[in-house]
This record gives C-alpha cells, structure tokens and sequence, in this order.
C-alpha cells in the first residue's frame, strides 16, 4: 500500500511548527544554503574551473527534477536556456500564483514553511547570478504575502539576504510582489507583464522567451514555489540520491491536491509515480474512497485545464519489458501511476498536481460549464481566438444548463474548443479547450441526451 | 522613427556587403529571400514568414500586423501551416529517396494529427522551411479567426463608415465562410464613443488588433490610449472621453483595419467607393507628406497619408489633413477681374504682357509665394530676371514637432530659393519693395499667393502703385486693391511640384476642376513669359519641369517622370 | 474633490516604488495598498498613482479593470469572497452563495458583487481560491475561511462588526 513521502511537507505539518526562522533553523534550514557556497569560488565559466554556481546547475539538471507549476520541464534545462552573455542582469521569478483550480499545495509551502521556498530561491539565484529576485504571490494570498515578508525580514536580518551574504562577495535582494486575481498571471510572460505593471497579457514566443528577453527585457527564470523548494533538497541530498526518488524520468516527490468527492480531501506529498489514480483516490491514507453508496464517474488528473479521464477507461501504456523492450501495456485507469510521463501517454497531463475526483451524483455538462465560466473569466482578451471562443464555450454551456440545449451542441462545442487550441498566444488557448474537448470526447451522450430533451420538450411547449 | 531616403541622388556609395540569402518554399515554390529584413523602425531583424511570403507574392492576411508598428501578434489572422526540415537523433537532416531533405510539418505537439500553425508576423524563417500560405489547414485557421472576429461584430456594414475599405469584409470575401455557427446572444458594447476630439469610437466593430494604441504610444509618442475590462469585454478607451488629443490622432482612423474608429469631419459624409484617390502632397507646412485626395464631382472630401519613407512613413499630422476645406469654400475668387469689372484671360493677359514688355527695369517688383510650385516660381523668376525686377517671398515660421510638423509652414521654401525668386535670407527684400514703392520707383507690383498688406505693404503703398497684378485663390486685403486680378488654383487643382525642407522634389496630380474661370498659375506664366520675354516654352507640366531641371542648377538631372511617386532629394 | 494621501501611506508607497528597477512595476502593489487604505481606486486615486509612476492615468486604469481584485466602487466594511469553481462548486458553494444572499437581502441569482444598502457587507462569487480540498472556501476580507457550512457562514456574519 502506498504511504505519502514528505519531503517539501515533511515540517510543515508537524505540532509546533511554525513559520519563523527560529522554528526553521532548529530543523537544519539554511544549512543547504551554506553547502551550496562550499561548493566552490564563484569563478566566472571562462576561468576553465567549474564554478559553484555551475555546480549547482549542474546538480539541478542531473536530479532530473522537473518544473512543479503545469508543464513538466526540466528544471535543470529552463536554467540551462538562460542567456548568460547577455551582460544584462538576470532575474529570478518564484510563480506563486497559485490558481489553476484545483491546486492548493504551494499555499501549504508559502503559509507553513516559508523559509523553505527562501532557502530554495536564494540558492538557485546564486547558482544563476541573480542580483534581483520576486516572489510573485496571487493577491487571494494576502495573509501568504504578509508571512513571506516576515520570513523575507528575518533572513534579511541574518544575512541570508542583502549585502555580501554570510561573509561571501554574493548580494541578493528577494521582494513579494502580489497580484491582484487573475488567472493569466500564472503564464511566465504573462507574469512577467504584470510584474513590469501592465495588464498580464503573455508574450509572444518567438521573440520573447523568458531566458533570453524576459522581465524588462533581461533573462528571466520563473520557477514555480514547490520546483525551488525541491532545489534545496537536491542540495541536502545529492542529486543522485534525490533522483532515487519518485521514478526514473519523474523523479523526487510531490504534492498532490485532491478535491472533490473523496472521503479525505487534501494535499497529498508522494514519490511521484509511487501511488496511482486508484490509491490516491481510494487508500486510507489519501482520499479515502468515494462517499458511501457513490460510484466513480471522472477525474481531472491534473487541474482544471487538463484532459477527463473516465472511470473504466483503459490506456495502453509504454512498459519496459523483462527482456528490455517497450511493449504496449492495457493500464485501467485507477491503476495509473501519478507521474508526468504516465499521464502524457494516458491523453492527459499531470499538470499542476491536482486532482478532482467527480461521483455519479455529478451531471457532467454543469461541471464543465462551471469550467466554461472560470476560463471565459479568466481569458485575458489579448488574441482572437480564446477570446472569442472562451466567452463563446461558456454561453453555449450556459444555455446548455438552462434548458435550451441543441442535439448538436457536443459538435457544436468541439468546433469551437478545435479552433482555440494551438492557435493563441499562450498555454491558455490550450487550457480552456482541452476541458471541452475531453468533456464531449468521453461523456458525449451526456450532452447529446441533454440537447435531445431540451428539443423535445422545448418543442412540446411551442 | 527613421526614414531613410528611397532615391536620393548621392555619390554611389560604396558596393554594400552582399546579402545573406536564405532558401526557402513559399506555396511549393522555391525562393531566396534576404535573411535579415528591416522591422517597423528599420532595422534588420531576421525576415518572417509574412515577409517572406510577401517577396514571393503571396498575400498572408493579417489585422494586427502592420509594417511601421511594432508586432503585436493578437489577431492570429496570419497563422500559416509550415515545416522545417526533419531532424535526426543524430541532429542531421533526414533525407528523401531523393537527396532532397525531408519536411516535418509543423504538428500540435499534443495532436501530432493536427497541423500547428505560425503566426506568419512574427515567426522568423529558417533555411530549407516550407510555408504554405494555401494549404487546407490554414485556410481553416484563417476562416476560425474571422470567424471568431465576427460573432459580436454588429454587422453593421450599410451604415459603417469603413465599408468599402474594411479588412472584415475585404477577408470574409476572400477567406470567410458563408455562415456562422454562432448562436449565442452578442457581447453588447459602447456606440459612438467620443475618444478625441477628431475621433469616435464604436467598440462593438472593433477588433482589438491594437494598431491605434501602439501607433499613439510608439509613433506619436503620447501613450493615451489603452484597453479596459477584460475578454470578450475588452473595449479600448482613453482615461476620459475626448481625452485623445495629439495631432496624429487621426492616423488611428487609417491604422484602424475595420470601422471601429471614424474621423468626425469625415464620418457620414462620402462612401468610400465613390471617391476618386489622386496621389497629392499635403501643403500645410514645409514637410510635405505624401497624401491622397480623397474626392467626388469636384469636391474635396479628405486627405490620408500616403506612404513615402524619405517624408512621412504613412502618417500624417491631424492639422494638414483636415486643413483642406478652403478648396472647397465658396468665396474662392472664380473671376478674371481688370479694374474692377469681371474680364477674360485674354484681355487681362494682353493688358498685362503689355505693361510688363513696357515697364523700365527696375520698376517692377514681384512677390511670389513660398507657397507655390516650383514651375511657378520657376517661371516667375524668368520673368523677373527680364524685368529686372525685384523679387522675394514671405516666410512663414510657426511651431514644428519631432514627428512631422515642420517649423517653417511655407510648402516650398526651397523651391523659392532654389528658383531664385525668394531673397538669401526670405523676407529681406520686403522692405526694399516697400521703400521702392514709396519713393517712386517701382510702379507695377506683381503678387502671386500672399496678402502684401501684412508683411509691410501696407493699403498706403498700395494707393502709390500704378499697376498691381494680383493672382490669388482667396480674397484678402490685397486681392482687394487689385487692377488686375487672376483666379489661381489650389494645388489639388493642377499639377506642380515642391521641395520640401529636406530638399525632397515631389509632385502633385491634379484631383479636382479648378473653380470658375480659374486657370492652373503655371499655364498663365507660361504664356506671360513667351509674351514678355518672347522665349518659347513648354505648355506641358512634363516639359515645363524637364526645362527648369535644365536651367536651375539645384534641378540639375531630375525629370518629371524620374520623380515617381515619392520624389528625389535635391541638395540644398 | 481633493485627493490626499496621508504621509504615512506615501512612505510606505515610496518604500514598495524602492523595491523595483522600474517605477512602474510598483503598480499593483501601488494599487493594493490605495485599495487597502481608501476602499476603493477612485478616479483621483488612479492620477494620483499614475502620476506618481510618472505614467498616464489610462495606464492605471487598464490594470484597474484588468484585475479583479480593484474596485472602483466602494464595497462593504465587510467583503465576503465566495469560491465559484469546480471544486467548491461540488462541494457547495451555490447554496453556500445563496445563504449569504438571502440573509442579507441580495439576489442570489447575481454572480457580480452586491452591497447591503448599509455598507457592511458585500457578498460576490469569486474564482478558484486555491483550498480545493476544504470546499467550499471563502474570504472575508483578509481572512480564509474553509468548510464554510450555513452554520459557520452565520457565525462569520456574527463575527463581522
């Protein structure tokens, strides 16, 4: 049976705990962040000598650690991209702006252990040369914010941050910066806008990608919360001994937010691929079952934006045999294991982390029209396609909810949602049609029987 | 904002650094195009696809894209299908049965069967990469976005201002599809919302391409336009109604690819299709930018910008553009009038070519306008020279700005100087006309385009004279004390050509009728000089801008024809 | 109407500017803590910060409509924040929205944010709050409230003085 791993959680929630320095100290924090300086001299790369920071570098890259915020890079790479020739400062950006709904893990990390992600930052801005660094935090966080500028003056006060710290020639200055809700912010261009105080519209790629042209035009790395925290343990632990976690090409641990209709809804920290769908939903130790007398009907694996899945389904999957060949493999999907790679092959993604569990008691065309909504809210207007197509995607629903459904509005949905994805400007266009196309995909006779009715009966009241 | 000259005669530079080509397939068509095109300030980036496809003649749609702004990508309009070449593991490109490389096209990384298109505006190209500005895929793409640009359009066409030269409907014709699936109810938005003073705006035709706030922050320099609210229910604004007010607002109309932003003084006033568009300058000061004369039946309805890199881009100030109404006003003078008595161009010129073969040297003063053409000044400068008479210009100097608007506010300053017929320095023969007057000695004063009266020659000189011959297109205190007045034309009313404060040579074409018996100033000189000088000249502009090329060494080399559309630049 | 901003604010506006290579980044935090002093982010308070970026005030306003967070009405002493998405919407948050409506007075029907016509409460939906697993999930003002039952609802409203 699987059992949770905390490693990113694993003080967050023990009796006593709290979010001071002190209380941090006493559980060896800072301490990677002193290993880290041991390292080595900060030599500049052309000195031939592999400097500390590029140790660090390479010890990210080598963990196998991938980006925790949605899309599942490798973190070691993002770095990796940057330019570092540029002779303009590099900046660092923790994306704190947790909002694909779904996901509460980095308000854990942010509101019980915030030294943690500081301890995480700082490390990774000196392995980058960052000068400047911004905690970007939702503004629904206002109780985060205050606790992170707290946590931020004591590591001030320590010489953790600010002038030539712990006696080294680093500097380094970290500022809370808070949005104001919206969802866009989430987006690392669009986060980027909004810190440089414009409306969050996200950047076109190319030219704008963030490790070449980024916050004001300098290198910028946007990192998500639980990503640099995992960078201060693979500083504790080694890389190699991180990468033993988790499994091979989804390695360390990770928070899992489940919600729904479970027995024990929560935040879940787990080697990544070491518990499944069904363990996650049914185990004791995670989600508890369904309530009682209620049977599975879908899950979202990964926050809202990402693909249903259907209870029953089954996945082939690419298994590694005996005899060292990759073979198709029939995967039911309880039976999937909760990691990056299994989820892709599954027609999903692992996302943000978040899973929301949905029983028979659920009608499946009022869940994603409340989905319909949020996007339609959330789109930030920029470019045609989103939109147009998100506003269009949430009336369609909403007549679909109140009784004036069409036999062909399953089609008539997925024409749209066709039209958004891989057209926009940003990861959203994906994010507000891939619900669409997976909710009709899988439940299509929900939506057909739904629109037949209305017809019916709309025609019988003529 | 640069703007480099197009054809200016200079010493051949050196030979350039040859240009780096790329290969590439536009519509499975091999081309070489340039690896690094200028951007919307001119400088070399590398090309993109959008242009690309234009070298190869291929018309990618587009809203948002527009050459001199900086790119926005938002419309979406110029997604285009592509492919690169196929990579390897081995980072080499994996060759067809035969040698040719092997495309990979572009794929949702997600959907390996769906095509991913690139917005063609912003996505640089690479050697061996194949666009398909055709293909099925992206026709789809394209008949989505104006698809989608159209569910909370108003579809208001018969009575949108922008029809006739709306993107909207110039690309559903050419890229929409007949219906839409659209069945919801329509996002409503602010009509008719008073931006500037010059400008309303009716957010429901618009598109959010954005052209107007970046043309107003990036080109004009005054940041006051923005977008509000959010989504569908985005909708540009100013901070407070009216509160648009520079002088190039009314580029936005131009930049403006559908209805959503209208000129007030133009608004209602013409549909579009019914004008007649003559390549013209704007006159209002010594910049010139190119323009079109927008009119029908002989009637000026307005200018826009017509794009010359050497002078304006393709913008132009609000102050020149609407500066147009006083050809159309209706006390222009229409009348050859001699002493009074409303007369014919025969009788007035015999009169005049009379009295000037007659007059002693030196009892003749001329005083031409900075303002006129460059053939006029010309002429009136042979003219003068025989007469040995006294000549000069007024300048004009009133307040420039660091985009267009040129401090001196005459139209062709250098044209007076380079013919001549101004002083070294402009004006400093005012006062010698006036002594001249006043004691006697000039006797016949010859005025084209400027009222005497206000730069020092006053009513009581006036009375001294025994002649005064008047050519002007308005009625002033000058006109007033004319014995012989002649009806002039407003540029918009012949052909002509002027200098700019850069020494840029361009010509104007003729748009309207002239007014009554009015006759172009060009023609009238041509025959007063043959009559006063008895030397032969050209009757046509061509031959008449060709000869002054000849004699004026400023013009040497230019030809009428060699002009082009845009001009050459002179040194000065 | 004059517009002043008392000393004490300013500085701690000077201080959130220091924090940035570009004044204008300051804007949201510029925004946050007008809201959080003034109630609202009236006209005068958009000049006045975009002034104090040296910006126009369009720019100000821009971010004013784009982020839901800024208002530019007041809203009541008391701003109750209800979690519209999936998750809380699975587990509740309509009737949840509904109590808080009908005890005050408001339509529940409307999703916008509405004040008592005493000013002490304004109840509206809000998206996803990030606390998925305790549905459903509201704020008032600063403070989170999760597994917000009718019975806690009412104790909150209770609690609001």
């Amino acid at each position: 049976m699987s059992q949770e791993f905390r490693l990113i959680l694993k003080d967050a929630d023990q009796p006593g705990y709290t979010p001071d320095m002190e209380c941090y100290l006493r559980r060896g924090g800072y301490d990677a962040l002193k290993k880290a300086f041991a390292m080595g001299p900060r030599v500049s790369p052309d000195g031939g000598t592999v400097s500390g920071p590029e140790k660090v570098r390479k010890e990210v890259l080598a963990s196998g650690l991938r980006g925790r915020g949605g899309a599942g890079f490798s973190a070691g790479l993002k770095w990796s991209f940057v330019d570092r020739k540029s002779g303009k400062p590099i900046y660092l950006i923790c994306n704190a702006d947790e909002s694909e709904p779904g996901t509460f893990k980095d308000r854990q990390i942010i509101h019980k252990d915030p030294h943690q992600l500081i301890e995480g930052m700082i490390i990774s801005c000196w392995a980058n040369d960052v000068k400047l660094a911004y905690i970007y935090i939702r503004g629904e966080f206002p109780q985060g914010a205050k606790l992170l500028n707290a946590a931020l003056a004591e590591a001030r006060a320590k010489n953790f941050l600010g002038k030539n710290i712990l006696g080294t020639d680093y500097d380094l200055e970290i500022h809370v910066h808070r949005g104001a809700g919206a969802y866009i912010c989430g987006e690392e261009t669009g986060l980027i806008e909004s810190l440089e105080g414009k409306r969050a519209y996200p950047r076109i790629k190319p030219p704008y990608f963030p490790a070449v042209l980024g916050l004001y035009m300098c290198p910028t790395i946007v990192n998500n919360v639980e990503t640099l925290c995992h960078v201060k343990h693979i500083l504790t632990m080694g890389s190699a001994e991180y990468a033993k976690l988790g499994t091979p090409n989804n390695t360390g641990t990770r928070i899992v937010s489940l919600s729904g209709d479970v027995k024990r809804p929560g935040y879940y920290e787990i080697e990544v691929g070491k518990a499944t769908i069904g363990e996650l939903i049914n185990d004791p130790a995670f989600g508890g079952g369904l309530r009682d007398g209620r049977k599975l009907k879908a899950v979202i694996p990964g926050g809202s934006s990402s693909k249903i899945l259907k209870a029953g389904e089954v996945f082939k999957l690419n298994r590694k045999g005996a005899d060292g060949q990759m073979t198709k493999v029939d995967v039911p999907l309880l039976d999937l294991p909760y990691d990056f790679d299994s989820l892709q092959q599954a027609g999903t993604m692992s996302g943000s982390s978040a899973i929301i569990v949905m029983d028979d008691s659920r009608d499946i065309v009022e869940c994603l029209a409340n989905l319909g909504e949020f996007y339609a809210h959330e789109s930030c207007g920029q470019c045609t396609p989103c939109r147009e197509g998100s506003l269009w995607i949430s009336k369609a629903l909403h007549r679909m909810t109140h009784g004036q459904g069409r036999k062909g509005d399953a089609d008539y949905l997925v024409n749209i949602a066709q039209n958004i994805q891989g057209r926009t400007i940003c990861a959203f266009g994906e994010a507000c049609a891939w619900p669409v196309l997976s909710f009709v995909k899988k439940f299509k006779e929900d939506f057909e029987a739904r629109g037949a009715a209305d017809e019916a009966r709309n025609a019988a009241d003529k | 904002m640069s703007t480099p000259a197009t054809t200016d005669i200079k010493p051949a530079p050196a030979a350039p650094p040859p240009i780096e080509k790329i290969k590439i397939k536009v519509d499975g068509r091999e081309i070489e195009v340039p690896k690094m095109m200028p951007d919307w300030q001119g400088k070399p980036q590398p090309t993109t696809m959008l242009q690309a496809c234009q070298l190869a003649a291929q018309e990618v749609p587009h809203y948002c894209y527009h050459p001199k702004l900086p790119i926005a990508g938002n419309c979406r309009m110029c997604l285009v299908e592509f492919g690169t070449p196929a990579m390897g593991p081995d980072r080499k490109p994996v060759l067809n049965e035969d040698g040719s490389s092997k495309i990979a096209k572009s794929v949702l990384p997600y959907e390996p069967g769906t095509p991913r298109g690139a917005i063609a505006c912003a996505t640089p190209i690479s050697p061996g990469m194949e666009i398909y500005p055709n293909s099925p895929a992206t026709k789809q793409m394209r008949e989505a976005v104006l698809e989608s640009l159209l569910i909370n359009h108003p579809l208001d066409c018969p009575i949108c201002d922008q029809a006739g030269e709306c993107k909207l409907q110039e690309y559903s014709v050419e890229h929409g599809q007949s219906q839409s699936h659209f069945v919801e109810a329509k996002v409503h938005k602010p009509k008719a919302v008073d931006l500037g003073p010059r400008i309303v705006l009716d957010d429901e035709r618009c598109i959010l391409c954005t052209r107007c706030i970046r043309f107003t922050k990036d080109i004009a320099g005054d940041d006051a336009l923005g977008i509000v609210n959010r989504g569908s229910y985005s909708t540009i604004a100013a901070w407070k109604e009216g509160a648009f007010d520079n002088n190039y607002t009314l580029n936005t109309v131009d930049l403006c690819p559908v209805g959503a932003l209208t000129s007030k003084d133009f608004r209602f006033q013409m549909r579009v299709w019914f004008m007649k568009e003559t390549k013209s300058l704007c006159t209002s000061c010594g910049t010139g930018c190119n323009v079109i004369v927008g009119s029908r039946e002989e009637k000026v309805y307005r200018y826009e910008p017509r794009q010359n890199d050497a002078v304006n881009s393709t913008w132009m100030c609000d102050s020149g553009r609407l500066n147009y109404k006083w050809i159309n006003r209706d006390d222009r003078l229409k009348d050859v009038v001699v002493r009074g008595q409303k007369s014919t161009w025969a009788a007035a010129l015999k009169e005049i070519s009379e009295k000037l073969a007659k007059a002693a040297s030196g009892s003749v003063a001329v005083l031409a306008s900075a303002r006129q053409t460059n053939e006029e000044l010309y002429l009136l400068s042979k003219l003068a020279k025989k007469l040995g008479a006294v000549t000069d210009s007024v300048p004009r100097v009133g307040e420039g700005d660091k985009l267009l608007v040129s401090a001196d506010k005459n139209s062709n300053t250098n044209g007076a100087k380079l013919t001549g017929i101004a002083s070294a320095e402009m004006g400093s023969n005012l006062k010698k006309i006036a002594d001249g007057i006043r004691s006697g000695a000039i006797k016949t004063l010859v005025v084209f385009g400027e009222d005497v009266t206000k730069h020092g020659i006053g009513a009581d000189l006036l009375a001294k004279l025994e002649t005064i011959i008047v050519s002007d297109i308005l009625p002033n205190a000058t006109t007033a004390t004319a014995h012989i007045l002649l009806p002039g034309c407003a540029h918009a009313e012949k052909r002509g050509s002027f200098t700019n404060v850069k020494g840029r040579v361009q010509k104007f074409m003729k748009a309207v009728e002239p007014k009554g018996d009015a006759r172009s100033e060009w023609e009238v000189l041509h025959e007063l000089v043959h009559n006063v000088t008895g030397q032969n000249g050209f009757s046509s502009i061509e031959g008449l801008f060709n000869q002054m090329a000849k004699e004026v060494p400023a013009f040497a080399g230019l030809e009428w024809a060699k002009l082009g559309d845009t001009g050459v630049t002179v040194p000065i | 109407m004059s517009f002043t901003v008392p000393a004490k604010l300013e500085a701690e506006i000077d201080e959130l500017i220091s924090h940035y290579p570009q004044k204008r980044s300051a804007s949201l935090m510029l925004l946050h803590a007008v809201q959080e002093h003034f109630g609202y982010i009236s006209h005068d308070a958009t000049e006045w910060i975009a002034k104090k970026l040296e910006l126009q005030p369009i720019n100000i306003y821009e971010l004013v409509t784009f982020y839901p967070m800024f208002r530019q009405e007041p809203a009541g002493r008391h701003q109750i924040k209800v979690c519209r998405t999936l998750s809380c919407a699975l587990g509740g948050s309509h009737k949840l929205h509904d109590h808080f409506c009908t005890k005050l007075g408001l339509d529940a029907h409307k999703h916008g944010l509405q004040t008592t016509p005493d000013g002490k409460f304004s109840v509206e939906f809000v998206e996803c709050l990030a606390a998925c697993g305790t549905a459903p999930v509201m704020m008032c003002n600063d403070d989170f409230h999760e597994g917000v039952t009718s019975q806690k609802a009412d104790e909150i409203l209770g609690g609001c003085k």
